[in-house]
């Protein structure tokens, strides 16, 4: 007779079923990706998701631990469609791939894998990436971009030359760039309603993009996956300071709107400030945290050299975490008054 | 209506207690033997007063309360004592314990019972009478009753919260028992309440049970009493005494603090009917309700002789075929029993036939990913993934800066886990290791004491040699005084017989009374005497004699520290010890 412990019930719960889930509330943003951007992303997901299968196969080989365990709890398919989504759309294959494998096996597994690492693997692989191959990680398509799919297949493997008309860069470091060469002669309002790369909000088909992820990150918070603690803090955090500097000086700063749907803000704000194993884990750690990263991605995109601050706002963030948490722990019941 | 609190937290298993309630309270045949643990309750462990051969009646006392917090034992039924000698418990290490074994006569013959009015008795009486009846908490943690009926003298006494709640799955022996009984329920929290003398009384009962809630109902109003029936939110673990004085009061007790100390109680609704049947039928608690549900054929509720083997009561509902074990409780906080033949005790208010189909094995355990789901569902407010990285790593100190001693081990966390991790386990592991080190640590410290005292008294024997050294040299020079007093002497006279003096200075001499040699003599005598007494000092010497100040005060420090450290841990012991000068 076998004699487990208590508790003999137990919900229906898995580490699969979270990650499948996550992978579940990024659909309607990939879907808004693959319909006004291009359907080279979902190519793009396919790379990164075999290379981090590949990459955690392995580690879990050297590693000595089961293969079918962790391989299906769907973590590392994460990993890869958050790569896959902040990596351009036509970077090549073994761009994408490199970053996906230093992800797994040096952000993850070096670290202990799965729960042990302490900064979100994504943003390792886009950090390491954007300082590495500053080029390649700053190509982006424009929006409308008149090429078939086999086309954009074939750039991506490296098959067609990576023609420069084809790229451009992000509504974010376009009005950045306009800005800086501009002076003060050029103002927001004029930029966004002259340039085709905008839309309505923020970057055309981009805003839309955000609006998938914020969908997906409202369905994912219903699902009790996440809580509202970061996604509110980062949104907050991003709308109060560049609500603050647009209302200084509309001329010089875009929108908090156009910050909400630009870059990575949305996908941050709902899927990678909220991973848990390199996040705070307190309510009030959470609050912070998302509102650190949601300053600090401001700052950076803003006033800082890279195109978009969400990578390098998140993996500062998850260096304070354990400080945060350590110092933000929760009064527990009976002791709540102060003694 | 009043208005609720709520706790954090919580879960909400299936309740599965549908099963057992459609049929009434059962009361189960004679069992082939009982086996009757002499310890059943929290606190001492109740001396046997009968041995084999000897014949008992029903409701005979068997085991003695052994000190205050301690309750009697009674034989369940009439019989022939077998053995008083080891036999299996329920309890999850398996281990053995003293019982006494009876083998019923059949006759069910009752002792003379004495039924009282407890008006008419003295409150400190009325608790004897609990301890005597072997009256203890039948939620589960038996903690004897009388123990709980003193009102605390600083704090006024605000709530008194009978837990009809019941939350755990399966369970429904209150449920049952508040249906059936509720009118002696009711009469037995009126004890309760003119011990305690509360403001208010407060019958919580989770809303998922309306016939039990009815029957209260009408029960209080039957017998006119001012109690308040109060259908709590169906939420696991309401049933918990913290969670229902909080839901009903807006209290938090924390583990460091008693519920008394914030003005209010807690007691069982079985609890209370044991109370009544014990003062006012002068029966002593040999039986108790238990549901037997699960993987059977006819789950119900049972009234159980203590003592009855487990697997006895069990088969009476017919188990399935696949049956591969019983649980003890519920399946949040129970466990799985190790050997069948282990007796109903008065903890056993549920047994759950076990299987595969009803309780599916569980996938393999995950690293945790610190997705906060256990912080979520712990009713605490605990962090119980902190507490699992810190029990992981053996970082004891830290699991208790995470109040690891206010977990209730009540399973949410388990339950909620996504990773598989048996957090409470590791939580218990944390629990008896720190309880093992605290042991550990105290007989260390009282090691430690003990050789700095050695140390400091060889320093004092040096000291005190080197004294009596210098007493034996004066020895030396009140001798040649003597010599020359005798010299000196000119009439002899009689002379005394005396005994010599201890000290040195007794040695004066006494020249008028002695004749010149005796005298010589006998200071020869008394130098040679005081010279083995400073000898014989120096190799046996007193503790406590002649201290200068500063070994008296490192004396006095090291006692202090001493005396602190058999109650409190090292860390507060040394500002102590300096308050001590």
């Amino acid at each position: 007779m076998m004699l487990a412990p208590a508790p003999y019930f137990l919900k229906d719960v898995s580490v699969s079923q979270v990650m499948t889930q996550v992978c579940i509330a990024l659909v309607p943003g990939i879907a808004a990706y693959a319909w006004l951007v291009g359907p080279a992303i979902l190519v793009q997901l396919v790379i990164a998701s075999l290379a981090a299968l590949g990459a955690e196969s392995l580690m879990l080989k050297l590693r000595g631990k089961p293969q079918a365990l962790f391989l299906s709890d769907g973590s590392a398919i994460v990993t890869a469609w958050l790569i896959a989504l902040t990596f351009p759309p036509l970077a090549p294959w073994w761009l994408v791939a490199l970053g996906t494998v230093f992800a797994i096996v040096v952000a993850k597994h070096l670290y202990g894998g799965l729960g042990q690492n302490p900064f979100n693997p994504a943003m390792v692989a886009f950090a390491v990436c954007i300082v590495s191959f500053p080029a390649l990680m700053s190509q982006w398509p424009s929006v409308g971009l008149q090429m078939p799919l086999n086309e954009q297949i074939k750039v991506i493997l490296g098959l067609a030359p990576r023609v420069d008309a084809l790229t451009g860069a992000t509504p974010l470091d376009a009005l950045k760039t306009a800005l800086k060469l501009g002076e003060a002669n050029i103002d927001v309002g004029q930029l966004l309603a002259n340039q085709d790369i905008f839309g309505n909000f923020a970057g055309r088909g981009w805003e839309w993009v955000a609006g998938g992820y914020l969908l997906g990150g409202l369905w994912l918070w219903q699902r009790k996956i996440i809580t509202w603690h970061v996604p509110t803090a980062f949104i907050g955090a991003l709308a109060l300071i560049s609500g603050a500097l647009w209302l200084y000086n509309p001329a010089q700063f875009a929108s908090p709107l156009f910050h909400m749907l630009s870059g990575g803000a949305m996908l941050g704000a709902f899927f990678i400030a909220t991973d848990p194993v390199s996040g705070c884990t307190t309510p009030r750690g959470k609050l912070i945290f998302g509102a650190g990263a949601g300053l600090l991605a401001y700052l950076i995109r803003v006033f800082g050299g890279y195109p978009d601050g969400v990578a390098f706002a998140v993996l500062l963030m998850n260096l304070c975490a354990p400080l945060i948490d350590l110092l933000s722990q929760p009064r527990i019941f009976g002791m709540k008054e102060k003694s | 209506m009043m208005s609720l609190f709520k706790f954090k937290g919580g879960v909400k298993p299936p309740t599965h207690k549908g099963e057992s309630t459609g049929l009434p309270i059962a009361r189960a045949p004679l069992p082939s033997r009982l086996i009757v643990p002499l310890h059943q309750s929290i606190g001492g462990m109740p001396r046997p007063v009968v041995q084999a051969g000897d014949k008992v009646l029903k409701g005979q006392l068997i085991g003695e309360a052994d000190g205050w917090i301690s309750a009697a034992v009674h034989a369940p039924t009439s019989g022939t004592v077998l053995a008083v000698a080891m036999h299996a418990q329920p309890h999850p290490s398996g281990l053995d314990a003293l019982c006494v074994v009876i083998e019923p006569d059949g006759k069910d013959e009752w002792i003379a019972r004495e039924p009282v009015d407890y008006k008419s008795l003295k409150p400190e009486e009325v608790r004897e009478r609990l301890q005597q009846s072997g009256v203890v908490g039948l939620g589960g943690a038996v903690f004897p009753t009388h123990g709980k009926l003193t009102a605390s003298k600083t704090v006024p006494m605000d709530e008194l919260v009978i837990n009809g709640a019941e939350c755990e799955p399966f369970i429904t022996c209150d449920d049952l028992l508040m249906r059936e009984r509720a009118e002696e329920v009711v009469r037995g929290i009126g004890i309760f309440r003119d011990l305690l003398q509360p403001k208010k009384v407060l019958i919580g009962i989770e809303d998922n049970k309306p016939e039990a809630a009815a029957a209260m109902r009408a029960a209080v109003d039957a017998l006119n009493e001012p109690f308040l029936v109060v259908q709590v939110p169906t939420l696991y673990p309401a049933g918990g005494a913290k969670q229902l004085i909080r839901v009903l009061t807006g209290k938090e007790v924390p583990a460091s603090k008693r519920s008394t100390d914030l003005g209010v109680q807690c007691f069982n609704v079985a609890t209370a009917y044991t109370a009544w049947r014990a003062i006012a039928h002068g029966e002593p608690v040999v039986s108790r309700l238990v549901t037997v549900s699960g993987d059977v054929r006819t789950p119900r509720n049972y009234e159980v002789l203590i003592g009855t083997p487990m697997e006895e009561l069990l088969r009476l509902a017919q188990p399935h075929p696949d049956t591969d074990g019983i649980i003890m409780g519920g399946p949040m906080m129970g466990f799985l029993v190790p050997d069948p033949q282990a007796p109903v005790v008065k903890a056993t208010n549920c047994l759950i036939a076990h299987c595969e189909r009803l309780f599916p094995p569980k996938a393999p355990e995950m690293p945790c990913i610190r997705c906060g789901a256990c912080a979520q569902a712990c009713p605490h407010e605990l962090q119980p993934f902190e507490l699992y990285w810190f029990a992981r790593a053996k970082n004891f100190g830290k699991t208790q800066e995470y109040n690891i001693f206010d977990c209730i081990e009540c399973g949410c966390c388990s339950f909620v886990c996504p990773s598989r991790i048996p957090l409470v386990q590791y939580f218990r592991f944390a629990k008896s290791e720190i309880w093992t080190r605290e042991r550990e640590k105290n007989a260390a410290e009282g090691a430690k004491a003990r050789f700095e005292f050695k140390q400091l008294r060889d320093e004092r024997e040096k000291a005190e040699k080197a004294e009596k050294l210098a007493k034996a040299a004066a020895a030396q020079a009140a001798k040649k005084a003597a010599e020359a007093a005798a010299a000196a002497a000119a009439e002899g006279g009689a002379v005394e017989a005396t005994t010599p003096a201890p000290e040195a200075g007794a040695v004066a001499p006494r020249g008028d009374a002695v004749d010149a040699g005796k005298a010589a003599k006998m200071a020869t005598i008394q130098a040679a005497m005081e010279r083995a007494k400073a000898q014989r000092e120096a190799t046996q010497p007193k503790n406590t004699e002649a201290l200068t100040t500063d070994q008296q005060r490192a004396v006095d420090e090291i006692e202090a520290r001493r005396s602190v450290l058999e109650t409190t841990p090292l860390a507060e012991a040394a500002p102590l010890s300096e308050k001590a000068e």
